[in-house]
């Protein structure tokens, strides 16, 4: 047998959401990827953001494209359909199956290799067009399942584990998507759980293009010195300009901060994500000085974290086609089939 | 009479003459982007709203302006609709392709040409008849303006040939009304244009052309349209939600009657919101992408594309066989491989489509011969795609697609429904009901599926393209892999049993001569099957309609000594794939192709096949049995 079936045991005291579930609920299959790999850490984020947020598993629909982390929505989740695609091409088939049901919720997983090598591309169009999803790019700067290849997200002068320094210059993922219109951005780490649930939580309230760029080394092939994607260094360079808590829009806020060191900001839904600046000249709101500032640390060989940029009265795909509130997928024939009059009327017209 | 034979009759008597009503060829070089083509249309539909079949095809260069660009309308009182070949009148408005265009003509044809500069006696011929029209200067001493000077030349030309070969005026002022209706202020200029070519050739050129048009009832409730469009039309009528394309020759103006069809019947009155999705994706990559997404997730969805298209789709072609997704893709064939000839029609795609990814498989695909099957095969495909779950495939062609042709009018019938194919219902799953995403459960080979949401608890499954159990499970067992290849085979083979089926037709005797054709070769194969006929050229015939073949191509071949094959491609590709599924000895097929870019004709068929079969049929004459 070439997967794992996970033992449904229910410990009578795991505390239910809202709508009764646990977070057993939310959880997928054993994972098959190596242990303390950061993919995992980021699994088990998704877990505790959905428990939190009290999603029904079944109307999430998750998607990925090929490599170890396009494995692992096998790994979260079990009751929700999943679709693991081509190399470099989930974005597409996301946007399809976005197009067919705007009701449910779309969360794409992905890879450094997958979504800036070989998906560049399709990365790229995914986010210019607004789809209305959650992407998580699980970034550790080199190929897994092909033992150890750097990607395209490897560092300047990084060194791989046989001593290979990679000479080619990174693609920033954050950086590329902030230019080509991402209305909600984020970088975390798979260490940092604290910090990357509610980014996961905030991303999967907000209507348009989130993405989250979570370091997450490889403990294979990507965790050794001289590595930057390794869980040294990240934690070592690891420059937050700030602290997300997410609140569903039910909740009261009673906490006390001074002013300017907490921004609340509002999303369609009703949520709130209150904001507290570790770095008090950031603004979350400013795209063009969010490029320049992660790029400013990026040079000085720092990672910088948190919620990067977000715009909550962003509009999608579905806005821009201007396509009915009925999903596409439970149109029937009396809505879509013209009839045999209009077309005799038609005929008429071709003579 | 032909036209060769019409020339010879008449080289007898004076500088011959083609004489013809009804039954002759016209063709316009014209320079692209010239705006001839309007002109050029408007002329066709005069002839046809007089009641008389024709047939146009544009022929036309990968470029926006600047270079040749032909229009060539044959008119068939017979309603032979494939190319015929050959020329009886030329109007060369093309310096550029002179030599080309003049070397066209059938000897005793007509040229017409644009006489304000004296031509010089080297550059004509002296077996075809001259009418010079000094369109240039008319043009210049009526009209200031350059642009106007240029477009309304074209209406000129069509004024001279309106009167020279009788068509009624009349019909053409109506025909401009249609064409402006709403945009009343061109259609005086369009028409004064118009008088101002009729009353020259009125005047000076009597009885300068003997063809003729003459009014009949021929036409019938028949429809003219483009392929594409038909075809885009089948997506609106057969359900289709999503439509993800990239622009590429011969396909776009698919997707762009699609969008148009949509903006007129799929726009909620009530909201303003469109029952449709069209997305201008950024590669055919992202176009197959989409759509198997979309077909994964319950919406119908298609894209239209052409060769090269293919060949980007390919491993997500591969995704949608083994993981089962539906999808529709249309394949308007140009020529190739690689760039190969853009604007030119081919059958070339018929191995790359049947055979499309890495690994083991095979696809559907279906071969509509004109507008009329577009529209019916198109809405098909969309209920073949869900009830097969797997990619079917629409093979036009160039010719069938950019070309208005006459059709039959396109039929629906109000209480069809959608075949949405095997899907589970909540109320299915939340009866217990056993769910195996990859389960055989009534031996057609075809699991049922669930779309994503459907149940709390029951029925989520992982799609992917690895192997896995009946149960969707990560699997890299043997047997579980030979479980669903086998599986699909018998998928295959219900397939089979679902597309249209062969039409097999018998000659007037009997024959142990068949002909297997397919798609846009067949008008011409059904005006070739006339005149070899005439030869005592015996055929029995059968059209193609999809692959996978049913029996009665096996049988069909099985009851004739040898049976031509008919394409246009170079390498016998249906040829091959006849050999290869149904294990025909090859020397049983014969193949005759044509490939260089230019629909088919039925005097090449006529040709290729008279002589070999005249061949054959004397070797019993020498062996005795005769006489």
């Amino acid at each position: 047998m070439t997967y794992l079936a996970k033992p449904k045991l229910r410990h009578p005291t795991l505390p239910a959401n809202r709508l009764g579930y646990t977070r057993r609920d939310y959880e997928g299959k054993i994972s098959t990827l190596c242990a303390g790999c950061g993919h995992d850490a980021i699994s088990a984020a998704i877990v505790q953001a959905c428990w939190e947020l009290a999603i029904e598993p079944h109307r999430v629909a998750k998607l990925s494209g090929i490599g170890c982390s396009s494995k692992t929505p096998d790994y979260f989740l079990g009751a929700s359909h999943g679709f693991n695609s081509v190399h470099g091409r989930m974005p597409s088939v996301l946007t399809g199956a976005n197009l067919a049901n705007r009701d449910l919720l779309y969360l794409g997983v992905s890879g450094d290799g997958d979504s800036a090598s070989i998906g560049l591309g399709q990365f790229a169009h995914l986010i210019r067009r607004g789809v209305n999803m959650t992407y998580i790019v699980e970034n550790n700067g080199v190929y897994g399942l092909t033992k150890g290849q750097f990607s395209a997200t490897a560092d300047q002068g990084s060194k791989s584990k046989r001593g290979v320094v990679n000479r080619d210059a990174p693609i920033d993922m954050v950086a590329i998507a902030l230019q080509l219109g991402v209305t909600y951005v984020a970088r975390s780490f798979s260490g940092d759980k604290e910090q990357l649930v509610p980014l996961i939580m905030g991303a999967l309230s907000h209507r348009g293009a989130a993405l989250i760029d979570v370091l997450s080394p490889c403990v294979a092939f990507n965790n050794h010195l001289g590595s930057t994607k390794s869980y040294d260094y990240v934690r070592e360079h690891n420059d937050a300009v700030n602290r997300l808590d997410f609140m569903p829009h039910r909740e009261v806020i009673g906490a006390d901060y001074a002013p300017g060191e907490v921004i609340e900001v509002t999303q369609h839904d009703g949520s709130r994500l209150r904001l507290r600046k570790l770095d008090k000249g950031y603004d979350a709101g400013d795209r063009l000085a969010a490029i320049n500032h992660i790029q400013l640390h990026q040079a000085r060989g720092e990672i910088v974290t948190g919620l990067l940029y977000i715009d909550p009265e962003a509009d999608d795909l579905h806005d821009h086609l201007a396509t009915s509130a009925t999903p596409l997928n439970k149109l029937t024939e009396t809505d879509l089939c013209p009839g045999a009059a209009a077309l005799r009327a038609l005929n008429a017209e071709l003579r | 009479m032909n036209a060769p034979d019409r020339a010879a009759a008449a080289s007898v008597t004076r500088k011959s003459r083609i004489q013809a009503v009804n039954d002759f060829v016209i063709k316009f070089a014209n320079v692209n982007g010239s705006g001839s083509a309007s002109a050029n249309e408007l002329f066709a539909r005069s002839i046809l709203r007089m009641g008389v079949p024709v047939s146009p095809r544009n022929i036309f260069p990968s470029n926006i302006q600047g270079l040749p660009t032909w229009y060539e309308v044959r008119v068939t009182e017979q309603g032979h609709l494939g190319r015929r070949g050959g020329v009886d009148l030329m109007v060369a408005m093309n310096p550029q392709t002179w030599e080309k265009d003049i070397a066209e003509i059938e000897p005793g044809g007509y040229l017409m040409y644009d006489s304000t500069k004296p031509i010089a006696a080297a550059k004509l011929r002296a077996d075809i008849n001259l009418i010079g029209v000094p369109l240039t200067d008319i043009a210049a001493s009526k009209y200031v303006d350059a642009k106007e000077r240029q477009l309304l030349k074209n209406i000129m030309y069509v004024g001279v040939l309106t009167e020279l070969l009788g068509i009624e005026p009349e019909v053409i002022a109506q025909l401009l009304g249609e064409q402006y209706k709403g945009k009343d202020r061109l259609i005086k200029p369009n028409l004064d244009a118009f008088m101002t070519g009729l009353h020259h050739a009125r005047e000076r050129l009597e009885d300068a052309i003997d063809l003729r048009v003459e009014r009949r009832d021929a036409v019938g409730e028949r429809i003219f349209i483009e392929g594409n469009a038909a075809a885009a039309l089948g997506c609106v009528y057969g359900g289709a939600t999503v439509c993800a394309w990239y622009p590429i020759t011969p396909s776009s103006s698919l997707a762009e009657a699609f969008q148009k069809y949509c903006g007129k019947y799929r726009v909620d009155k009530a909201t303003g919101t469109n029952k449709f999705a069209i997305v201008q994706a950024e590669d055919e990559l992202a176009s197959i992408g989409i759509v198997i997404g979309a077909g994964w997730n319950g919406a119908r969805a298609f894209t239209a594309t052409s060769g090269p298209g293919i060949s980007l789709m390919s491993e997500f072609i591969g995704l949608a066989y083994f993981a089962e997704v539906p999808a529709v893709i249309i394949d308007v064939q140009r020529g190739g491989p690689s760039t190969g000839m853009p604007t030119r029609t081919q059958q070339s795609d018929l191995l790359a489509c049947a055979y499309a990814s890495h690994g083991d498989t095979k696809h559907v695909l279906l071969f509509p011969e004109d507008p009329y099957e577009c529209f019916e095969f198109a809405a098909a495909s969309l209920d073949l795609a869900e009830r097969l779950q797997t990619p079917i495939f629409l093979m036009t062609d160039l010719d069938i697609g950019m070309n208005h042709r006459l059709c039959a009018p396109l039929k629906w019938d109000d209480s069809r429904r959608y075949d949405r194919g095997k899907v589970m219902s909540e109320a299915e799953l939340e009866a217990g009901r056993d769910f195996g995403r990859y389960l055989d459960v009534d031996g057609d080979g075809i699991p049922s599926r669930t779309l994503p949401g459907t149940h709390a608890t029951r029925g989520a499954y992982f799609t992917r393209g690895s192997t896995k159990d009946a149960y969707a499970r990560y699997s890299e067992a043997g047997p579980d892999y030979i479980y669903n290849m086998e599986r699909l085979l018998k998928k295959f083979a219900t397939a089979a049993k679902l597309v249209p089926q062969p039409v097999i037709a018998g000659a007037a005797q009997k024959t142990s001569h068949g002909v297997i054709y397919y798609g846009s070769t067949s008008p011409s194969m059904n005006e070739a099957i006339d005149q070899l006929e005439r030869q005592s050229v015996h055929l029995d015939r059968l059209r193609i309609r999809a692959f996978p073949f049913g029996p009665s191509v096996k049988k069909f071949i099985a009851e004739h000594e040898a049976v031509f094959v008919v394409e246009q491609n170079r390498d016998g590709q249906l040829r091959s794939m006849l050999i290869n599924e149904l294990q025909i000895d090859p020397a049983r097929l014969v193949p005759v192709l044509h490939y260089d870019g230019t629909p088919i004709t039925a005097r090449f068929i006529v040709n290729a096949i008279a002589s070999r079969v005249r061949g054959a049929n004397v070797l019993p004459i020498k062996s005795g049995k005769a006489a």
